[in-house]
């Protein structure tokens, strides 16, 4: 077959549409939205009536492709790492009812933190639900394990955790595609209270998840996807866990390692080839991208076996993702250095958009809460959290999706007042409404400022679940009408949109201000791509 | 045949279609390739930066070793200083624009700039938006920029020209035929200046 150009996260789209899948639930978040959006546009996804619709959060995400393995079919659900967090609840639980049709869980973990808030490990996610796990090195792989999650999860009847990296999702390369598997039909559970975790059924349904583990382990031996290179010199044995092998294997002439290594790509980690490495070396080194979780598993709480080297002696650092030079310092190999970086370069961080109406929304904030103390506006994740850095330095905090409306109210409760919070339009349907339900039984004295662009603009402008039902979503919640607000964010406007904020900081109940206007990047996208339209209906009109 | 490039500069400035060119006339010689890019929050108006590695072996890394690029192609002064440790310190090269995206309050002197680029034992330096307009519009000077770098390549010019066609199929044949024009002007003032 011919050889696609695929980024990780599309690899494992076109791994799941062939794989048979029927539905693909998420909520956008990097680096895991390609891997959803190449699906949505996949013609051949469309004629196979794969379901692609986003999801308002990843928690209904999780339990939509639930829904859809318990009615027997296969079902994708995508997230970033902090995504698990909100999907947790019922991503745990899917351990404990099992899958029925097969379930394949992806994670896209951000060491580094090149696009969030922290650069938490999926695998303790994994471990913690008790299902096996799938680390992808490079594309083909993705594309290969993603339809291996599938079997796995369909072979033991259980979830299957698929866990990549920023380095993976986003980096591109050659994938040959193998013979499509077709979709399962609907078939409900031969138990139909497989599903209910009730406490009698709950802790039998648990027992069958243990008894599975040894059958998990086995298959982490056996599967190949954990593989044991020999190596002559045996005074260090090197445990290289997904993507690490790669930075490991780029140190040495044609993939030449002098030393015995265990790559490891599926999990729970196999013990008979770990324990193999580990008898016959002097000292162990483990590289992993992420937390250290297999060195801690090897060392030991004790530590009192052999020598054990990665990120908890310093041989690799603590924090951030590996790269080859790491690598390299770490099996004291001579090291490239290019040229000094000069001093007169500057950083250049991201900035909103010229144009942006997030500039025009914070301006009139800012001006409204000047006669104020500052350090007053909650906040949320999005583009206009870059509100934080100058010149706007608008907000004081980014905690996690929807926090801001919450984090308002308490603010507001200790005596902050007035306290606004300030959430775009998708994460208030994300996980905005129900703070908000709060703040109202609360009379909660909280300005809250929902800056809507109609999209899911930071992640590149998906469509965002609140589009077209803010206002009735606001009023259905309990917001008195006449302290919900609408305003334009354009400059011409800034002085009637700074009275709005003074007479709503005033008062002491909740009240929204709905700032609306669309994102600039979707409306240049749209004209675009009307030009292009345009342009082909004349150049067809010609011939 | 192994070339590691890194491809630099702001945001929206078109580094990935610079990378999507290089990639399609790669595969067009039939050569492996990985290419890490960057997508999320960085886009916005940050300084973003791509990996692309070409050979005709297997590619371990999808990141490029610190000190090892064969090439470093920016389409932003300051952007190529930030890049510099990446170079070979014996053969890399160095192509970049001269024309500054200044979006930062304190951006360096341009002069101080180009002066620390020239000090590279090599490099090509520039005005790429002027030669891009000569050609018919500032739009292309990223493929000025490409075709400026494109004899450090490795890659056969005529790849290239093939790659623009297809990458810029779905743009109309004006644009198909600008973007040619600002590759050809691009190596011309290289094959100049060297």
């Amino acid at each position: 077959m011919k050889k696609l150009l695929l980024l990780g996260d599309e690899a494992i789209a076109q791994g799941a549409i062939d794989a048979g899948i029927s539905g693909v639930y998420a909520y956008p978040g990097t680096p895991s939205t390609e891997i959803t959006e190449y699906i949505q546009a996949s013609k051949e996804a469309k004629d196979k009536h794969i379901k692609s619709q986003w999801s308002a959060n990843e928690k209904t995400a999780m339990e939509t492709a639930i829904g859809m393995s318990y009615a027997g079919k296969k079902a994708l659900v995508c997230m970033k790492h902090v995504g698990l967090n909100v999907a947790a609840d019922a991503f745990i639980n899917s351990s404990i009812t099992g899958a029925n049709g097969g379930l394949v869980v992806l994670s896209a973990d951000d060491p580094s933190m090149h696009s969030s808030q922290n650069e938490q490990d999926s695998r303790f996610y994994g471990k913690f639900a008790m299902i096996p796990i799938m680390e992808p090195t490079n594309q083909q792989e993705a594309y290969d394990m993603t339809r291996y999650a599938f079997e796995l999860s369909e072979k033991f009847g259980v979830p299957v955790l698929l866990r990549v990296t920023t380095r993976l999702a986003h980096s591109r390369s050659g994938v040959v595609r193998k013979e499509e598997v077709a979709q399962n039909e609907m078939r409900l559970p031969s138990d139909l209270r497989q599903f209910v975790l009730l406490p009698s059924i709950a802790r039998k349904q648990y027992n069958t998840l243990l008894s599975k583990q040894i059958a998990f382990e086995e298959d982490a031996e056996k599967s190949g996807y954990n593989t044991f290179i020999k190596g002559k010199d045996k005074s260090l044995g090197i445990i290289a866990c997904g993507l690490a092998y790669n930075y490991l294997i780029e140190n040495y002439e044609d993939a030449k390692v002098p030393y015995p290594v265990l790559k490891i790509c599926q999990y729970p980690a196999p013990r008979n080839l770990v324990k193999k490495l580990y008898n016959m070396v002097d000292e162990v080194l483990v590289l992993e991208e992420g937390y250290p979780i297999l060195e801690e598993l090897i060392k030991g709480y004790l530590d009192n076996g052999k020598k054990v080297k990665g990120r908890l002696d310093g041989t690799i650092p603590r924090a951030g993702e590996l790269n080859p030079n790491i690598v390299a310092k770490a099996l004291h190999l001579p090291v490239a250095e290019g040229f000094d970086i000069s001093e007169i370069l500057k950083g250049r961080p991201p900035l909103l958009c010229d144009g942006c109406s997030h500039w025009d929304s914070f301006n009139a904030l800012n001006e409204a809460l000047a006669p104020y103390s500052s350090g007053r506006v909650l906040s949320d994740i999005g583009c206009y959290t870059l509100s934080a850095l100058p010149p706007l330095q608008s907000i004081n905090s980014c905690v996690d999706m929807g926090a801001s409306i919450t984090m308002a109210i308490g603010a507001a409760e200790a005596g902050l007042i007035p306290a606004v919070a300030a959430i775009g339009d998708s994460t208030f349907t994300h996980s905005g409404i129900t703070g908000l339900l709060d703040a109202v039984n609360h009379k909660a004295p909280i300005t809250v400022l929902i800056v809507d662009n109609s999209t899911t603009g930071m992640t590149g402008g998906q469509e965002s679940s609140a589009y077209g039902k803010v206002e009735d979503i606001v009023k259905g919640v309990g917001v008195e009408e006449n302290h919900i607000r609408e305003i334009k964010p354009l400059k011409r406007f800034h002085e009637e949109n700074v009275k709005v904020f003074q007479e709503e900081l005033e008062y002491d109940g909740v009240s929204v201000i709905i700032a609306r206007r669309e994102c600039i990047q979707t409306l240049a996208r749209k004209m675009k791509e009307k030009a292009r339209l345009k342009r082909e209906q004349k150049e067809a009109n010609a011939k | 045949m192994k070339k590691d490039i890194i491809l630099a500069g702001v945001g929206g400035q078109g580094i990935l279609t610079i990378a999507a060119t290089i990639g399609t006339a790669a595969l067009l010689e039939g050569l492996q390739l990985k290419q890490a890019e960057v997508h999320g929050m960085s886009q916005r108006g940050g300084d973003v930066q791509s990996h692309l590695r070409l050979s005709s072996k297997e590619i371990a890394s999808d990141l490029i070793p610190e000190g090892k690029a064969d090439l470093v192609i920016s389409v932003e002064p300051m952007e190529a200083l930030r890049y510099v440790n990446m170079l070979n310190k014996k053969s890399g090269w160095m192509i970049s624009s001269m024309n500054p995206f200044n979006n930062i309050s304190n951006y360096p002197d341009l002069e101080l700039i180009l002066n620390e680029i020239w000090k590279l034992p090599h490099y090509i330096t520039i005005d790429a938006n002027k030669v891009a307009k000569e050609q018919g519009s500032v739009k292309a000077a990223n493929i000025v920029i490409l075709g400026a770098a494109s004899p450090f390549l490795g890659l056969k010019y005529e790849s290239l020209e093939k790659a623009v066609r297809n990458i810029f199929a779905s743009k109309g044949e004006d644009m198909i035929k600008l973007n040619l024009k600002a590759l050809r002007a691009g190596l011309q003032y290289t094959e100049k200046n060297t």
